[in-house]
């Protein structure tokens, strides 16, 4: 089930905050639950092989079994019992985190989120705390093959009670996992593994050329405009036409791909966009970033998975009926193919979402 | 048989009753949906009544009407529940398999409620010591993997567990032989849980039997499987009943009836007298309200 070669390379051996930016992704996550359990003492996290030395598959809850042993409990291959334990836990006044995986396997535990964590919370008639972190290590670009890959998001969006959310390398973890338990409603957390060993993006600064800040929960990259104003934050979607031709909406796991096709379409294109990160997919309001999206001549959204009732779909679908009138185009879609994905490296890297599959995106968006 | 006290025949009574007067209401086409009695089993929740204590958390299934009842002798709040009127236990949203009040719960799908118990139990072991959590199911339920996974984990971290399976012999429409290989008691053998039969009817014999295993189970935690051999009397929802008539129904009332004539009569015609004023009661309510969106 799970790959010989422990896959989380932050391993033991990393040094935090290393030179090149900010820690490791995979530390500030692995960090947040240190502190969270620190915190609160009703905290628990359950799930498979996460006892020190091993730590989990990908190092995430390194550390956690040693310093709180009666509250990080490994747990037997059953992740339909993963979700129902914790979810009673939760029922019965604690705070459960529980860790699938892979989050492939989020479908061993499907009738427990479906029919129960998230229906608990209102099928009662009344209002239920239901305080639950559902961490699912999702997406590919590791050659774990077609059933440790998917990023199956879409098949979790729409249900009452349950809340999407995705780690991405501007969003500090700690706060992330704070708002989740604070909804007290059922949430998934996809969490790309190939973020795991990437930096997070320390204040401001995105690659060289870009510049990020938060509007409300969503990371605003842009071109960097130079010294920004004292204190306005806010401003951060004030972007001016002409550093605006385009906009790209991607969850986390695909920030790096995006900001690598800013930066060509830009060099090679003298096309100038702003990426949106937003880390609530579902349910995601747009209402702040109407008048940017408005302006834009095109928007793209970009997501890993197959098409066909995605969460880029509804976004789309979304957008489509409240910028009815002011879009100049379609907006434009872009999704794994409709393909399993595969093992080996080249036919993987066929059937993912690439930095060059926005690229491409975006240019036939604009050209069309 | 021996003579049970009134408030037990009382309560086992007014269970029979309540339920009955929900198929009659579904016959009149007062009631929208689906229901599953427990005419038949009425004894086990009360069997266990005295065994349970207030911190115990009881998981509920699809035919929950008589462990609702016996943990809250509430058949007003349940028939408004059923109804979807004024003073429904869960303002009507829930309905009849869907109810939550306290540590009291139910849900809908076949062995999904045995992880959330662990879960509970696991929190109770540690924070509420010698409080347990009590699930009920059914035989059929023993055809779902959550089932396995969860007794696993509730023998695995010595989970203090209740399971009671009321095997009635039949799932829906599918008898036992059609559906389950090997036994249950086998099954609880295989995880090195402790299993109890029960297959009489009188309940102080069934209390004793349980009363130190129960005891014991809160203060040394672990999980114990209960089986009823129970006679599930009715249909499983409504007028779906396929059972050939020779197929086993032993009813404990009727036999307590013919040993205890005089006491049977008097208490049920109250219990009946007094579910058919709360069902006139409750069907004049006005519709129930759901303020939660």
């Amino acid at each position: 089930m799970s790959p010989a070669e422990p896959p989380g390379r932050p391993g033991s051996g990393v040094p935090p905050g290393a030179a090149r930016g900010g820690d490791r992704v995979g530390e500030d996550l692995n960090r947040a639950l240190h502190g969270l359990l620190d915190d609160d003492s009703s905290v628990y996290v359950l799930g498979e092989d996460l006892l020190d030395p091993y730590g989990g598959a990908f190092k995430i809850t390194k550390g956690l079994s040693t310093r709180f042993p009666d509250r990080v409990l490994t747990t037997p291959l059953s992740e339909g019992t993963i979700v129902g334990a914790a979810s009673g836990l939760a029922l019965a006044g604690g705070k459960a985190i529980a860790e699938i995986m892979f989050a492939d396997f989020a479908a061993l535990a499907f009738d427990q989120i479906l029919n129960f964590a998230s229906k608990s919370v209102t099928m009662y008639g009344a209002r239920v705390p239901v305080p639950l972190v559902i961490r699912c290590p999702s997406g590919g670009h590791r050659g774990y093959g077609p059933t440790h890959s998917q990023s199956p998001q879409k098949h979790f969006i729409g249900i009452p009670g349950l809340s999407l959310f995705e780690m991405s390398p501007f969003h500090d973890n700690r706060a992330v996992l704070d708002r989740m338990l604070a909804l007290r409603e059922p949430c998934l957390f996809f969490e790309d593994k190939v973020l795991y060993t990437r930096r997070m993006y320390p204040p401001g600064v995105a690659e060289e050329l870009f510049r990020w800040d938060l509007a409300g929960d969503v990371a605003v990259v842009r071109l960097d405009p130079g010294p920004a104003p004292a204190g306005d934050p806010s401003g951060c979607l004030d972007v001016p036409s002409g550093d605006l031709d385009y906009v790209v909406i991607v969850p986390g796991g695909l920030a790096h791909r995006a900001l690598a096709a800013m930066r060509a379409l830009l060099l090679d294109h003298d096309l100038a966009g702003v990426l949106l990160v937003p880390s609530r997919l579902y349910p995601f309001d747009p209402a702040p970033l109407l008048d940017l999206l408005g302006r834009a001549p095109l928007i793209c959204v970009a997501e890993d998975g197959s098409a066909g009732g995605t969460w880029g779909g509804h976004v789309a679908a979304d957008l489509h009926t409240r910028l009815w009138g002011r879009l100049r185009r379609p907006v434009k879609l872009v999704s794994s193919a409709d393909s399993v994905i595969p093992t080996a490296a080249h036919l993987e890297r066929d059937v993912l979402v690439q930095d060059g599959t926005i690229r491409r995106a975006v240019r036939e968006g604009l050209d069309g | 048989m021996d003579r049970l006290s009134d408030d037990d025949l009382a309560l086992l009574l007014l269970i029979r009753s309540f339920e009955l007067k929900l198929l009659d209401l579904f016959e009149r086409g007062e009631l929208n949906g689906t229901t599953h009695t427990c005419l038949g089993q009425e004894y086990v929740p009360v069997s266990l009544r005295p065994l349970l204590r207030e911190p115990d958390w009881v998981f509920s299934n699809h035919r929950g009407h008589g462990h609702y009842l016996a943990r809250f002798g509430d058949p007003e709040g349940l028939l408004a529940e059923i109804m979807g009127r004024k003073g429904a236990v869960c303002e009507g949203v829930g309905g009849s398999q869907h109810l939550r009040r306290g540590r009291y719960l139910s849900t809908g799908v076949q062995g999904q409620s045995l992880p959330v118990a662990a879960g509970v139990a696991l929190r109770l072991k540690r924070d509420e010591p010698g409080a347990l959590a009590c699930v009920h199911i059914g035989d059929g339920t023993w055809g779902e993997g959550a089932v396995y996974e969860a007794l696993n984990l509730a023998q695995l971290w010595r989970l203090p567990l209740l399971v009671v399976v009321e095997h009635n012999g039949i799932a829906q429409s599918t008898p036992t032989a059609l559906q389950m290989a090997g036994t249950i008691e086998d099954r609880a053998r295989a995880f090195g849980i402790a299993h109890h039969h029960v297959d009489v009817f009188d309940l102080s014999r069934i209390r004793a039997g349980l009363a130190p295993l129960i005891d014991s189970l809160r203060a040394d935690p672990r999980p114990l499987i209960v089986e009823f051999a129970t006679h599930r009397l009715g249909p499983h929802s409504k007028g779906d009943d396929t059972r050939p008539s020779g197929f086993p129904r032993t009813d404990w009332y009727a036999a307590y009836q013919a040993a205890h004539p005089a006491q049977s009569a008097r208490i049920e015609a109250e219990a009946r007298a007094r579910v058919d004023e709360i069902a006139a009661d409750v069907s004049a309510r006005p519709a129930a309200t759901w303020t939660t969106a």
